[in-house]
Order: C-alpha cells, then sequence, then structure tokens
C-alpha cells in the first residue's frame, strides 16, 4: 500500500518494472493486424484515435467562429463560409465525436471486461461499427472538400431541402451511416449486458459504468432509426420532392422538427450518460467509497433514458405547437431534471467520510460537478414555458448545451481518458502537467461560455455571423476563454503521446480501485482474462480489494 | 502606467456602450425579468450549495486528514430528500413558466393587428391603415398589439428582446404573439432561426412612439390605400367576383359576413372562420368546400403572394354586404363586353 498521504498511486518499483511483454496491443503486427481485428479493445483504440481527430478538426472550426465574433463586423469571412462553420462544427462534434465518444472507446474497452467476459457478443459487428464511423466520417469530409453544407447540424426544413445548393445530400448519407454505426455498438452493448456477464455478476453488482452505458444503448437503439428516417426523407424532399415536408404539397414543416428531435433530444443523454458512468468509477475510485446509493444512481440513469424520449418538443415551444402539449412537455422536462439532481447529490455524498485525493483523473470529474450542475439548472430555464420564449435560439441556448456537452461530457471523457490510460497503454501520463491541463481546461471552460449566458439574455441570436455593437465586450470574452480553452485541450494530446514511449510504467492496478479491468495486467491480454473470474462482492468493495491484496502479499511472501 | 490616451478613450467608450441587461420596453419584460431572477437564484444557490459540499468533504475527508474511509451504504432520507426539494423547485418553474407563456401568447381582444411576412432576408410589416414597412416597425405605446406572421419561404423568428417576446415565422401557416409597449425609443428586431446566407443580416429596428407620434407617423406614411382596399382590387382583378358574387345562382357562396361565422363544409365538419381558414381556403379549396356548393374553385396556390393573401384576408374580414361586389364588373363580363369593340378596330 502507498505510504503517501496525499495520493492513492501505487506504482511498482521502477527500476524493475516493465510492461508486459505479452498484451493485446503486442499479440500482433502490422497494419492489417489492427484493421481487420475483433478484439474489442483493439476497436476501441482505434476509435480513439479516429475520435481524437475528428474532435480536433471540429475544434478548429469553433476556434475561427470564435476569431470571426470577435468583432461585430462580418469581416474575417463571407457570410456563406461562416454559416458552413457553424454547421460543420456542429456535425462533426455532435455525430462523429460527442455521440462515440465515451461508450466507443472507454465503453467498448472496459465493458467486456468489466462484465468479466473475453470481448463482446459480436465482435464482428463491433468492427464493422467502426467502419461505418469511418465512412460517416469520410463522407462529412468529402463534403467538407467539396465546398461544405451550410444547413445547420439541425437541418432545418424547408431551407435544408428547397433552400440551398450545399452538399446536403452528402452530408446526410454520412449522419445516415454514422447512426447505424452508434445502433451496432448500442446492440452489442445491450446483448453483451444481458448475456455476458461472468458468474456472480448480478445486475446490481455491475458498476455504475455499465448501468449507464445500458441505459444509454436503450436510446441508441430506439432512437436512431427516427434519425435515419428523418434524415431519409430530407434526402427523397430534395431529389425528388415527395412532399412530406412541403406546406404547398400539403406537408407540415414542423413534421421534420418533431422526427429530428425526437431522436436529437434523447441523443443528448446517450452523449451524457455514459459520461456520469465515468464520473461514478472515478469519485468511488478517489474517495476509496462505495458510491453513495448505487441503486439510486443506477435506476436514474435508467429514469433518464425513459424520461428522455418523452421531452423532444420542447425545443419547439415557439414554433406554434399547441400551447397545451407544450405544457405536457414541459412537466416531463423539469421531471427529468430530477435524476440528474440525484445524481449530483449522491456524487457529493460519495466524498462524505470517504479518504479522498486528487489525481487528475478527480480533478476532471469535480469539473464536471461544477459545469454539468451549471449546465443542467439553465436547462430548467429552458424547459420553463415563459422564460424559454425569451431564451430559445439565442446563446443562452448556445452556452446551455456547451455547458452539459462539453463541460459535462468532454470533461467526463477527459476524466476517464486518464483514469484508464495506465490500463489502455500500461503507463502513467505525468502528473503535474495533466492536473494544470484540468485546471486550464476548467477555467478557460467558463471564461468562454459563462458570457454566452449573458449574452443570450441580451437577446444576441445563435448562428449570426454579425451582432450589434454593444454586444462586443462578452464576444470578446468569450473569445479569449476559447483561446485559453483550446490550450487546455491541446495539451493531453501532447503530453499522452509522450507518455506511451515515457511514461512511468502503471502496473495492474496504479489507483487501487476496485473493478475487475484493475485485477487484471495492463495492458490487458487480448483475451482479458487467463480464466474468467468469479464475482463473489459487490461493486466498489474497498475491503473486498484490500484483503485480497493482503492475501497475495502473504502469498508471494 | 502610460496608458496611451486613445486607447483609454477607446477602452472607456467599449465599457460604457456595452450591455448586460436588456432594456424592459414592454409589459410583459418585467414579467419576464421577475421569473428570469428566480431562476437565477435558484441556479446560483444549487451551484454554491454542490460547491460547499463538495468544498467541506474534499478538506475534512482528505487522504492526509481522513485517512480511512468509512463505507455508507445510502441514506433513503437524504436521498429523499434531494429528490422532493429540486422537484419542488422545477414544478414551482413550470407552473410560472407556464402562466407566462401563455399570458405570451393569447392576445387580448382589443388588441390592435399587424401582419408581418418574413422572407429572406427582409421582414416586410404591413398595417391595416396601409402603412408598409420593411425591417422596420413603428407602433404606439399603451396599445396591445397583436403580430399575425407568416413566412414566404423559410423558417424564421421574430424577436424583440427589449419586450421579450418571439415567435417562429413558419412557411405555409399564421403564427401570432402580442405585445404592449411602455418605453418609447428604439429596439433591435432579429430572426432568431437560422434562414440561410444572410441570417445575420435579417434585422431590424422597433420604433416605440407615444400615442399622438404614432398618429403623425400612420398619417405621414399611409401608402393611401388600406389592406382592404387593396384586397378588393384583387377580389375583382381576379375574378373571385364572379363566382362568390351573393346572387342567388352564383356558383360560390356568399361571402359577406362570413369572418367570424361557424361554417358547415360538405364533409360534415364545422369550422371557425379565421384569418388562417380564409388563407387556407384560397390556396387549398378542394378541401374546404362549404355544404351546399360543388368543389368546381380552383388552387390559387403559387398565383398570390402572401402579402396578396393577407390584403385578401383583410378585405373578407370587412365584407359585411355583397353590395359593392355585386356592382363591380366581373372579369369574365369584360372579357364578354370586348370583343364588339375588337371587331370593330379590326379591318
Amino acid at each position: 500500500m502507498s505510504a503517501s498521504s496525499t495520493t492513492i498511486l501505487n506504482l511498482p518499483d521502477q527500476s524493475t518494472a516493465q510492461v508486459p511483454k505479452k498484451n493485446f496491443i503486442t499479440a500482433e503486427h502490422g497494419l492489417l493486424s489492427w484493421l481487420l481485428t475483433g478484439d474489442h479493445k483493439r476497436i476501441a483504440m482505434l476509435y480513439l484515435i479516429s475520435i481524437t481527430v475528428f474532435f480536433f478538426i471540429g475544434g478548429a472550426f469553433a476556434g475561427l467562429i470564435r476569431l470571426e465574433l470577435l468583432t461585430p463586423q462580418p469581416d474575417l469571412v463571407a457570410s456563406d463560409t461562416y454559416n458552413k462553420l457553424f454547421t460543420m462544427h456542429g456535425v462533426i462534434m455532435v455525430f462523429l465525436f460527442l455521440v462515440p465518444s465515451v461508450p466507443a472507446t472507454l465503453g467498448n474497452f472496459l465493458i467486456p471486461i468489466m462484465l468479466g467476459a473475453r470481448d463482446l457478443a459480436f465482435p464482428k459487428i463491433n468492427l464493422l461499427s467502426w467502419y461505418l464511423y469511418i465512412i460517416g466520417g469520410t463522407l462529412v469530409l468529402t463534403s467538407l472538400v467539396l465546398g461544405g453544407v451550410d444547413t445547420g447540424w439541425t437541418f432545418t426544413t424547408p431551407l435544408s431541402t428547397h433552400y440551398l445548393n450545399t452538399h446536403v445530400i452528402t452530408t446526410a448519407t454520412a449522419i445516415f451511416v454514422a447512426g447505424f454505426s452508434s445502433i451496432f455498438t448500442g446492440l452489442n452493448f445491450i446483448v453483451t449486458i444481458h448475456r455476458m456477464r461472468c458468474p456472480g455478476m448480478t445486475w446490481f453488482r455491475m458498476p455504475l459504468f455499465v448501468w449507464s452505458h445500458y441505459a444509454a444503448s436503450i436510446l441508441m437503439v430506439l432512437g436512431t432509426p427516427v434519425l435515419a428516417i428523418a434524415i431519409v426523407l430530407v434526402a427523397l424532399e430534395r431529389l425528388v420532392g415527395i412532399g412530406v415536408f412541403d406546406p404547398t404539397k400539403g406537408g407540415d414543416p414542423l413534421l421534420f422538427q418533431h422526427l429530428f428531435w425526437f431522436y436529437s433530444h434523447p441523443a443528448v443523454y446517450i452523449m451524457i450518460l455514459p459520461g456520469m458512468g465515468v464520473i461514478s468509477e472515478v469519485i468511488s475510485t478517489f474517495s476509496r467509497k462505495r458510491v453513495f446509493g448505487y441503486t439510486a444512481v443506477a435506476f436514474s440513469s435508467v429514469a433518464i433514458a425513459l424520461f428522455g424520449f418523452f421531452v423532444w418538443e420542447h425545443h419547439m415551444f415557439i414554433m406554434g405547437v399547441s400551447n397545451y402539449s407544450a405544457l405536457v412537455f414541459s412537466l416531463l422536462t423539469m421531471l427529468v431534471a430530477v435524476p440528474s439532481a440525484i445524481k449530483i447529490f449522491n456524487w457529493s455524498f460519495t466524498l462524505q467520510k470517504g479518504s479522498i485525493t486528487f489525481e487528475t483523473p478527480m480533478l476532471y470529474a469535480f469539473g464536471f460537478m461544477g459545469l454539468f450542475t451549471i449546465g443542467g439548472l439553465t436547462g430548467v430555464f429552458l424547459g420553463s414555458l415563459g422564460m424559454d420564449i425569451q431564451l430559445t435560439e439565442t446563446y443562452f441556448i448556445v452556452a446551455h448545451f456547451h455547458f452539459v456537452m462539453v463541460g459535462g461530457m468532454l470533461m467526463a471523457f477527459l476524466a476517464g481518458v486518464h483514469f484508464w490510460w495506465p490500463k489502455m497503454t500500461g503507463r502513467m501520463y505525468p502528473e503535474t502537467l495533466s492536473k494544470m491541463a484540468a485546471v486550464v481546461t476548467f477555467i478557460g471552460f467558463n471564461l468562454t461560455f459563462l458570457p454566452q449566458f449573458i449574452l443570450g439574455y441580451l437577446g444576441m441570436p445563435r448562428r449570426y455571423h454579425a451582432y450589434p455593437p454593444e454586444f462586443q465586450i462578452l464576444n470578446v470574452l468569450s473569445t479569449a476563454g476559447a483561446t485559453v480553452l483550446g490550450i487546455g485541450y491541446m495539451l493531453p494530446i501532447l503530453y499522452l503521446a509522450w507518455s506511451l514511449k515515457y511514461g512511468a510504467v502503471a502496473g495492474d492496478n496504479p489507483w487501487q480501485a476496485t473493478g475487475l479491468e484493475w485485477q487484471i495486467q495492463s495492458p490487458p491480454l487480448t483475451e482479458n482474462f487467463t480464466t474468467i473470474p468469479i464475482m463473489d462482492h459487490e461493486a466498489y468493495d474497498y475491503d473486498w480489494l484490500e484483503h485480497k491484496t493482503k492475501q497475495e502479499v502473504t502469498t508471494v511472501g | 502606467m502610460g496608458i496611451s490616451p486613445v486607447l483609454w478613450q477607446f477602452l472607456i467608450k467599449w465599457l460604457t456602450h456595452s450591455a448586460l441587461f436588456p432594456p424592459e420596453a414592454s409589459t410583459a419584460a418585467p414579467w419576464m425579468d421577475s421569473l428570469y431572477f428566480f431562476l437565477l437564484g435558484m441556479t446560483v444557490t444549487g451551484v454554491v450549495l454542490v460547491a460547499i459540499i463538495v468544498t467541506t468533504f474534499s478538506l475534512r475527508y482528505r487522504k492526509s486528514v481522513h485517512p480511512v474511509a468509512t463505507q455508507i451504504e445510502g441514506s433513503t432520507l437524504l436521498e429523499a430528500t434531494w429528490t422532493i426539494i429540486p422537484l419542488g423547485i422545477f414544478l414551482i418553474a413550470f407552473v410560472w413558466g407556464a402562466l407566462l407563456y401563455f399570458r405570451i401568447y393569447t392576445p387580448p381582444v382589443n388588441s390592435m393587428n399587424i401582419y408581418i411576412v418574413g422572407k429572406q432576408w427582409m421582414w416586410k410589416a404591413e398595417h391595416p391603415g396601409g402603412q408598409h414597412e420593411i425591417n422596420a416597425l413603428h407602433v404606439p405605446t399603451g396599445q396591445p398589439i397583436q403580430l399575425t406572421m407568416i413566412s414566404q419561404d423559410v423558417f424564421h423568428s421574430f424577436s424583440i428582446p427589449a419586450f421579450r417576446i418571439k415567435r417562429e415565422v413558419i412557411p405555409g401557416r399564421y403564427s401570432t404573439v402580442w405585445f404592449q409597449a411602455t418605453t418609447p425609443g428604439e429596439y433591435h428586431l432579429f430572426c432568431t432561426q437560422y434562414c440561410g446566407t444572410n441570417h445575420s443580416a435579417m434585422i431590424g429596428t422597433i420604433t416605440v412612439l407615444s400615442p399622438e407620434d404614432y398618429k403623425k407617423w400612420t398619417e405621414e406614411s399611409t401608402s393611401g390605400m388600406s389592406l382592404a382596399q387593396n384586397g378588393e382590387r384583387m377580389f375583382a382583378s381576379m375574378g373571385c367576383n364572379a363566382c362568390h358574387s351573393g346572387n342567388a345562382a352564383a356558383r360560390g357562396p356568399s361571402l359577406a359576413g362570413v369572418f367570424g361565422s361557424k361554417l358547415q363544409l360538405t364533409n360534415g365538419s364545422q369550422v371557425l372562420v379565421n384569418e388562417a381558414y380564409l388563407r387556407d381556403a384560397i390556396l387549398n379549396p378542394s378541401q374546404h368546400v362549404t355544404a351546399g356548393y360543388a368543389p368546381i374553385m380552383p388552387t390559387y396556390q403559387g398565383q398570390v403572394s402572401e402579402d396578396g393573401l393577407i390584403d385578401l384576408v383583410e378585405y373578407l374580414k370587412t365584407l359585411h354586404t355583397d353590395y359593392r361586389v355585386q356592382q363591380t364588373l366581373t372579369t369574365s363580363d369584360s372579357d364578354q363586353a370586348a370583343p364588339p369593340a375588337s371587331e370593330v378596330v379590326k379591318p
């Protein structure tokens, strides 16, 4: 056990330790061995590399947007270019980064191991889902190279069907294909969680990470097909003019919004739920305690998934929907906020009487809690019918969903990447630098997006290329923050790459965590476990871990 | 510190001309702002509460102070507390918001109606008295004003932040919103729904005038023809009066007094005739055939602009007798009258 009183980090003796020669990375060699792999861990790595690439492309667009908004005049790029920038930023960040971020990388890597299985239920479908993702990504890049698309990521009809001559169909196809990648991932998770738990792994012994992925998978499998339908209808309307959304042919332009948000609201929970799973693991590990109210946290994930399907109309409160249906959807929106509040308090009280240390993943998790609380509570503004009239379609909404998606999900993703980095690569990242990156990200994020709440109440509309001069000072603050945030995101990619070769050898369980993934070597063997484990204790059972460690010491010593 | 005086002046100007809170210029603004401050209070309290809990626990139970964790399963009482209290607060936000929503989206009966047509990338305002404005709207204080809005192409959204109102402007259907301005001045008008290339240029100025100034403005800027007068002219020129003449043998129903009435349709349903119904009946007549008449009216889809439809609707709203309709020569009659004249001209 570590003697230090400020960290639980427990690394093997660096003079003798080495990364195990035989592991899933060294098991086979050559590019083809990666491209044709069925190993969930290798596929997770493929995903990790590809989503990182898309994150930085999308991030570059965000940078250009903020640079343009430094001045009130439309002076850096032309209006059409600006519209393409925010469209591509949205499409790439939502469909190619946020939706697959935690599930396809960390989820893919960890769910089989956490359940004590050797792989996901359908390894080949898992690989197929990565290929679909890459095809989708390539199509997005194609439309980008051909001249881009300027529909906004929401593809609002009839703008997208009748009034634009950019590459709408290419991008729509990209999203359609990438959607199937997410359906297959979800399907794989659901089947794996139902059928492949090791002996003794009952539903309520599963880590909360698995629970939250289970809830997100249900959303992926049930929600994504509706997006596919909406996208196909947009393409048909553009190509042959079937008129489903065209009022002159008896269609209804609002129907598209219903279909689109029926997916895209649950998509928000697809993005955030896996992140919540990460936070549960991290907070438990660094406070050496079982998550406070395990069952409540597990069920709140499922509750979010269920309610998440019945709130989509809150994106359309000002669009002339019936006042009474707006009433129902507003009420349901308030109800879906409650499970998120429960989670925040349960995580806070997990700290109570713990033995807390503040390693990088924990700092990111604290960042998540702060930013997600703001993001969640500002969501109540938008769910409150009257308030929504003033705030919707303004920068308030931009700030709100960035707090949830970027402040929430990206913080959780980074917490998870740092937490499981030693497991995935066998090496530690540099501790001081990474703590600094976490703090820089938190500060930069707040500086970027807090001014946007004020801009929103002032009425500055989103997707504006130019704006009245009295809004400038807040926009300058926001752009300044974006610069800091950019540095915060560049740092991890640099030091994580560095650590692949020079990082300290991590050993099996550097954090002394209880999950099954920490009881095997790092990086794991291709088959994960030499013998299938038997789960004989609850999740987050630190007494069991201590007992086990003691026994090992006695046996070996 | 030697700061350049030019830079200094620039900074002062910048700081004094930047906005932090929108002006309150309508009766809805104080209602909205009180809800806003309630929700802001909720957010600040929530964030501070979480911050205090996390900081306190982090200090008291950090490893150097509290080396061994005490396992706690959970506490139903605590969990019930933080389920019920947020739920209660959220329900207050729901009820308060709903009241405000119904207030902003339910126009009072005595409100003055102004039509708004949105198109890429401009706003047209049509006052009943025949004042037409582009990217501008003049309104008086102290008078509830209803906006009846429609888009000619894509979705737009009509937003006046100083009034705290906003409503989507949709192709193919009228949407309405109302406000009552309180403070004379000039305010921003934004299109808040992304509508293509010049979305951010689809802006305008709302000018709030005192009732006297407004009266002066209406007199100075009228086009000479009210919307209803324009509509009457169209009604004749498009030959509507050939069928809708009010004669006993007419092929179409009389339209005098039809606005506001309950109409029996051939499909058995009963409808209340309002602006939206009239517009729809002109564009899709076969869907709205009055009981007792044959479905012979052709569609006018694509032949009348949204402005023209507004004129026609306004005309029909003021049509209380068929007298003038019958006095107007119909297009078909004038066709019949023409041939003898042309025969004379022909050699």
